[in-house]
């Protein structure tokens, strides 16, 4: 257990990075990299991608990278403290203007500002796509899987996870 | 409340009326988070507007962006906004519990049992493939997104979308460069034809 000077510096460094993650938790990661490695010193550059991998291929919101980060630098308490920091403070700020958006349902600012957003979004969300597909797809086979998954999601009703577990024994059999 | 139905399957178009219990709030956060390889982003779509039809896919996308825009996760704040909307405070934090608990469990024990066993390659090799059907079904569920804005009449739209996507998924530019030109473009155009 490191000493509440770790846990207090994970809490500010995190409470601080939320507010770099606009467009998702990965808008923050470059940062995180640079304070983490090269200023703190809590882990190497290895370790540090390692880590980004297992959060990005473990199952949950991509922001539990910041859990696995707190962990290796605290242990439990340091998993609890990073996340808290890096959730609390947005969550109350999204409480609060989501109630506000609510409140205003129908104003015309509010039409503008949603049909204004909603294309941004949308387009930057495809980008993400092409980002972990990037990641993803170092074979042939996997480019396959990604093009197969992605037809077969949108024109047939069928379970993404019938598509997963498939893909996972694919790669457990070294096909990938 | 507990009026279950089965809802029929086939369209998209209608969100249901009944709004859902904490219980249930908090089942399909968790099953979103442990199924969303990848990021959670298409299985809250597929459970949300397909699945529970608690939203359209209009709401859907507007909750989304709103989301996007303001700074922390987007689906952890979308799992707040959501959750306190439909239960108050107590649905927003019961919703932020069922999205954030499980895969925190999850990756400290997969974390623990890494700093253990380091790289196991057939593992490495099964997390590949199912990363790689996943940027698959991101695909898909940004088409099915972007459908309720390119059946609309208005061109600016598609444009502003299309142009945001290749200047960042493409010619992988600075985001916070396309977003200072990209934005203000967008929200004008909304405001004029609003």
């Amino acid at each position: 257990m490191k000493d509440l000077g770790t846990l207090g510096t994970l809490a500010w460094f995190f409470a601080l990075m939320s507010l770099f993650a606009i467009g998702g938790a990965n808008s923050a990661v470059p940062e995180i990299h640079r304070f983490a490695v090269d200023v703190q010193h809590w882990m190497t550059d290895p370790q540090f991608s390692d880590i980004f991998g297992l959060a990005q291929l473990t199952p949950g919101p991509n922001v539990i990278v910041v859990t696995l980060i707190g962990y290796h630098v605290a242990g439990l308490a340091g998993a609890l403290v990073a996340t808290l920091a890096m959730c609390g403070p947005t969550c109350l700020l999204a409480f609060y203007v989501g109630r506000t958006f609510d409140r205003f349902r129908g104003a015309s600012w509010q039409v503008a500002l949603a049909g204004g957003l909603v294309p941004v979004t949308l387009g930057l969300t495809a980008a993400s796509a092409v980002v972990v597909a990037r990641a993803a797809d170092d074979t042939r086979v996997a480019v396959a899987i990604t093009v197969a998954t992605a037809l077969m999601t949108y024109w047939i009703r069928v379970n993404p996870l019938w598509l997963f577990a498939v893909a996972a024994l694919l790669g457990l059999s070294g096909v990938v | 409340m507990n009026h279950s139905s089965p809802a029929p399957r086939a369209t998209e178009a209608v969100a249901a009326p009944a709004p859902p219990r904490l219980s249930e709030l908090f089942v399909a956060y968790a099953l979103i988070s442990l199924y969303g390889f990848g990021g959670v982003l298409a299985w809250s779509r597929r459970m949300m507007v397909e699945e529970r039809r608690w939203l359209t896919p209009e709401q859907f996308n507007e909750a989304y962006a709103l989301c996007s825009f303001l700074p922390g996760p987007n689906i952890v704040n979308f799992s707040v906004i959501f959750g306190s909307r439909v239960r108050g405070p107590l649905g927003g934090l019961t919703a932020l519990v069922g999205l954030l608990g499980p895969p925190m469990v999850l990756i400290i024990v997969i974390g623990a049992l890494y700093a253990h066993y380091g790289d196991l390659p057939s593992l490495r090799r099964a997390l590949i493939g199912v990363t790689a059907a996943a940027a698959g079904l991101i695909m898909s569920t940004v088409v099915k997104m972007a459908l309720p804005l390119f059946r609309n009449r208005a061109v600016g739209g598609p444009v502003i979308a299309l142009a945001t996507f290749g200047a960042i998924g493409i010619a992988q530019w600075p985001l916070p460069i396309v977003l200072v030109v990209v934005l203000p473009i967008s929200l004008a155009l909304a405001w004029v034809r609003r």
